[in-house]
């Protein structure tokens, strides 16, 4: 079998601690600390960006600071942090020598092929047999973005986004911010002003990408934010199956990450959305770790499908509530998450399903994991508009306590506004069953061992719809985020 | 938590407020020092108002109270025939009535039951009767709310009901308030206080009856205490008139083993809330919340359902179904909080609501908050019209279309009414369910297939 490692397979899972903790000795150029609309032209003029662009980032800029002033920071998720100096952070940190988009792999600094190397995202061109195409996003700078010839023959774009505000300017202009406008909370504001780069997917009409797309975030630089946005388009018929993982080097000071995801699904398409999220969740003492505050919303059109499904065992905090917005008849919105938190771990995830369009259906399975002194907060909206005649959803949510000392909270929201809707809303909260552990203690396995077996199974509802690759990772990484939290 | 305050809203009720403390200033001490407590955390609240942040007023807007003005202090006449056809009544109960907030001995009916005290609050209060002082206003008073601190700053009077240890009660208690018949816009803070020692068994029956036919803004604070191993069987109907604001709220506190049931019947009110709480604070204990409410019209019903599981080895249940019609909106807020050492906690939780109509709006929000790791918590809720195969299987058997629905809606009631247990409530509720169901049968749509 060749080297196609995913993470799982490469990390050694003995030692129970965060095996991407490591730091990358590579050469940044960061612009100064803080925030200003200077910084946002900067950011705009390093990118040279039409004037367009640089024109809605200051209004997304004059945006944010009205909300600021007025601490419209949202207060309402059930975590605690110490507030935010919005000017101790590094808006802008890349690499050197990515000013120009690397043309080849071979342009590419070695000490950072070494670091996704080391993370296992296979950049070099034996990607081909694994099968994805991957665009790598080192702090803030799209690094790295392979199998592009192979994609290009289908005319499927997928590159990074300063990439395509150069190459693809009215694709960007048209969607940049038609599912997640610049005013939409706090954090996509702030996104608004200061993403540095992400990544763009364009599917034409009736094409099905044949392998998966794939960004792979990695946070360096100690200090910096990381604001990167991701806008995927699958144009009439067309299918595209989309991971995203992410990783940051063990720091003690805490690190925000505030990126805006933006899908548009067109009449008759299908976006499946991955996302393992596996940010530096602090140490074991609550120190440190990064913020992860994620504006992820998709817009279906007719008979479009969008499928969230999330595995998130990172960050020190999770405020992330990926949405479907079901506008065209007969549309679809999943939504499967697994949320692990351990230590001092806070969560409070969920998703939003608004019902437009007429026979629009949704699903949401979540399933919640507490540990140690994790907080784990599901928060979910259903809201069938007037005019979703026949819209059915089904919710069911499920949360597990390990230990004591943690928290489980359900929050969900139904609002109905439309006789003929059928909603359906199921949850539970319990602990892993005593009778269930003996059973599998009485046939040999650990008490460790038996919890990883009922968990692990307990999330394969969720599981089941990542990918393979995932699939596997996803399973591994809630074992190993799991550790110490037993016995 | 930040609410808005409305100036101009607090000042409305000054002039009143100033007018209760001049006409009572030599009551009793201690009453004077908690009015004004409550008064200041008033001013500060103000009428809370629907808007970003504020969760506890996410769905319900307040602004139709806030732009009203009432006046205060000013009783009518009401005669115990009036009160016998408006709401449920038994010469065998032991009933007190409440009039415009004042206790009003003549048209009480007291039986005189031995091991029960029921009567005045304002007796209670200023006999120092039982634990009075120690009890009114610690569970519902002190907290950041502010129609429990505008009731609190307006206590003068209301019921008393102390049940001795040890004593079971045969027949129901029944507590009626009853705004009387005016045309100015008034307002009243009826209050209730219920004492059950231990060992006790009782009924209680608390029903608001409104037979003014303008608008009136009724604020009851209920308090409970129920005693170690005693049993409450509490009903709550609401039936205020179309035009009002009905926003109450009811605080139960329970000792070891105690077991707690309580069914609402909300169906009045322009603007109506019914916020209950239960703090289970002694192992054993046990609540039961389950509710029926009606809406029609563009009324708003609001159900502010939480239970506290502040102790091991209890239990909740929350259950409450609700019917729609017309262009009518009804909030379900359903809570449940599990303590850090509330282990071996059993909690569930449900909403069920049929929408007759298009205009209707149901917003459901049942949520746990969960601390302790030996729980089983599950909650579920749903919402949905009339099942269209067990409407096609009646019609298809000649069943007129509207009688057929009308089967449906009344069975859906059916599994709530048969909560209400003495026989002349039970009447009541399903008689007035009954004349109630053509009004929302009448604001419906019909939902066929599409």
């Amino acid at each position: 079998m060749t080297n196609q490692n995913t993470i799982s397979r490469e990390s050694d899972l003995s030692g129970g601690e965060y095996k991407w903790g490591f730091v990358s000795d590579i050469e940044t150029d960061l612009a100064p600390k803080g925030l200003s609309e200077d910084i946002v032209r900067l950011i705009s003029a390093k990118k040279e960006e039409p004037d367009w662009l640089l024109q809605w980032r200051l209004k997304a800029y004059w945006h944010w600071v009205d909300l600021f002033e007025n601490e419209a920071e949202p207060t309402w998720a059930k975590i605690d942090y110490p507030k935010i100096d919005y000017q101790d952070i590094y808006y802008y940190a890349a690499p050197k020598g990515t000013n120009e988009a690397p043309k080849s792999l071979d342009d590419v600094d070695p000490e950072m092929l070494a670091t996704f190397e080391k993370l296992g995202i296979p950049l070099q061109e034996r990607a081909v047999l694994a099968g994805v195409a991957v665009d790598a996003v080192f702090d803030s700078v799209s690094v790295a973005t392979t199998m592009g010839k192979q994609l290009g023959e289908l005319g499927i774009i997928f590159c990074s986004f300063s990439e395509a505000v150069k190459n693809h300017p009215d694709l960007i202009k048209k969607y940049l911010g038609s599912v997640v406008p610049y005013t939409d909370n706090f954090f996509a504001a702030l996104n608004a002003a200061v993403f540095s780069d992400g990544s763009f997917a364009y599917i034409p009409p009736g094409v099905r990408c044949p392998i998966e797309l794939m960004t792979y975030f990695r946070i360096n630089t100690e200090g910096s934010g990381q604001f990167e946005r991701t806008l995927i388009v699958a144009d009439e018929g067309a299918y595209v199956s989309y991971l995203e993982g992410c990783t940051a080097p063990f720091r003690k000071t805490s690190q925000l990450h505030a990126a805006t995801v933006e899908l548009v699904a067109l009449d008759n398409s299908e976006i499946k959305y991955s996302t393992i999220q596996n940010w530096f969740p602090g140490t074991k003492d609550g120190e440190g770790g990064v913020y992860n505050f994620v504006t992820k919303r998709g817009r279906a059109d007719k008979n479009a499908k969008i499928s969230w499904t999330q595995v998130e065992t990172g960050s020190a905090i999770t405020w992330k509530y990926p949405s479907v917005i079901l506008k065209g008849d007969n549309s679809v919105g999943e939504f499967f998450s697994v949320a692990l938190v351990n230590n001092h771990q806070q969560a409070d995830t969920g998703t939003k399903m608004i019902h437009i369009g007429k026979n629009t259906k949704s699903t949401i399975v979540a399933k919640g994991i507490s540990a140690g002194k994790g907080s784990n907060t599901y928060r979910g909206q259903v809201q069938i508009m007037p005019g979703a005649e026949n819209a059915v959803n089904h919710t069911q949510c499920d949360s597990l306590l390990v230990g004591d000392e943690c928290s489980a909270h359900t929050v969900p929201y139904i609002e109905v506004r439309n006789p003929t809707a059928r909603l359906e809303h199921e949850a539970s909260t319990s602990k892993v069953s005593d009778d269930q552990l003996f059973y599998l203690m009485a046939r040999g396995l650990s008490e460790e061992e038996a919890h990883h077996m009922i968990i692990t199974g307990w999330s394969r509802d969720v599981i089941k719809e990542l990918p393979f690759e995932f699939a596997l990772e996803a399973a591994q990484l809630l074992k190993v985020s799991l550790e110490g939290a037993v016995g | 938590m930040t609410l808005a305050t409305l100036p101009a809203a607090v000042e409305k009720f000054s002039t009143a407020y100033e007018s209760l403390l001049t006409r009572s200033s030599n009551t009793t001490g201690w009453l004077n020092v908690l009015r004004q407590q409550a008064w200041s955390t008033f001013s500060e609240l103000g009428i809370p108002t629907k808007r970003r942040g504020n969760e506890l007023w996410k769905y319900t807007n307040l602004q139709p109270l806030a732009a009203a003005d009432f006046v205060y202090g000013v009783s009518g006449s009401v005669t115990r025939d009036q009160i016998k056809v408006a709401g449920p009544w038994d010469d065998a109960w032991n009933t007190i009535v409440v009039v415009d907030g004042k206790f009003n001995a003549e048209l009480s009916n007291l039986n005189g039951t031995a091991g029960l005290n029921a009567g005045s609050l304002a007796e209670a209060i200023a006999g120092g009767t039982g634990d009075v002082e120690l009890q009114l206003a610690s569970l519902a008073g002190r907290e950041e709310y502010a129609f429990t601190a505008l009731n609190t700053a307006f206590i003068d009077d209301g019921a008393y009901v102390a049940v001795i240890d040890g004593t079971e009660l045969k027949e129901p208690i029944h507590v009626v308030f009853v705004t009387s018949n005016a045309t100015e816009n008034r307002a009243s803070y009826p209050r209730l206080l219920v004492d059950a020692g231990a060992g006790t068994s009782l009924v209680l029956i608390e029903t608001y009856l409104n037979l003014a036919e303008t608008a009136q803004f009724v604020a009851p604070v209920v308090e409970m205490f129920a005693g170690e191993r005693s049993t409450i069987k509490h009903y709550r109907v609401q039936m205020e008139n179309e035009k009002s604001f009905h926003l109450g709220t009811t605080r139960i506190s329970q000792l070891g083993d105690s077991d707690f049931t309580s069914t609402s019947f909300a169906v009045g009110a322009s603007i109506a809330r019914n916020d209950i709480h239960t703090l289970l604070n002694a192992p054993g204990a046990s609540c039961t919340l389950h509710g029926l409410y009606m809406t029609n019209g563009t009324q708003q019903q609001d159900q502010e359902i939480s239970t506290t599981h502040a102790k091991p080895n209890c239990s909740s249940n929350q259950y409450y179904k609700g019917i729609l019609s017309g262009k009518s909106h009804a909030v379900f807020s359903g809570k449940v909080v599990v303590e850090r050492n509330a282990q071996k906690s059993d909690a569930t939780q449900k909403d069920l609501n049929l929408m007759l109509s298009r205009g209707a709006e149901i917003d459901a929000k049942p949520s746990l908050e969960i601390y302790a790791d030996d729980v089983t918590a599950s909650h579920g809720a749903t919402a949905g019209h009339v099942d269209r195969d067990t409407l096609f299987y009646l019609q298809s058997r000649g069943v007129s279309e509207d009688a057929a629905k009308a089967i449906l809606v009344r069975g859906f009631a059916e599994e709530m009414l048969n909560e209400f247990k003495p026989t002349a409530l039970n009447e009541f509720v399903e008689r007035i369910t009954d004349e109630r169901i053509p009004i929302l049968l009448a604001e419906s749509d019909t939902i066929g297939t599409t």
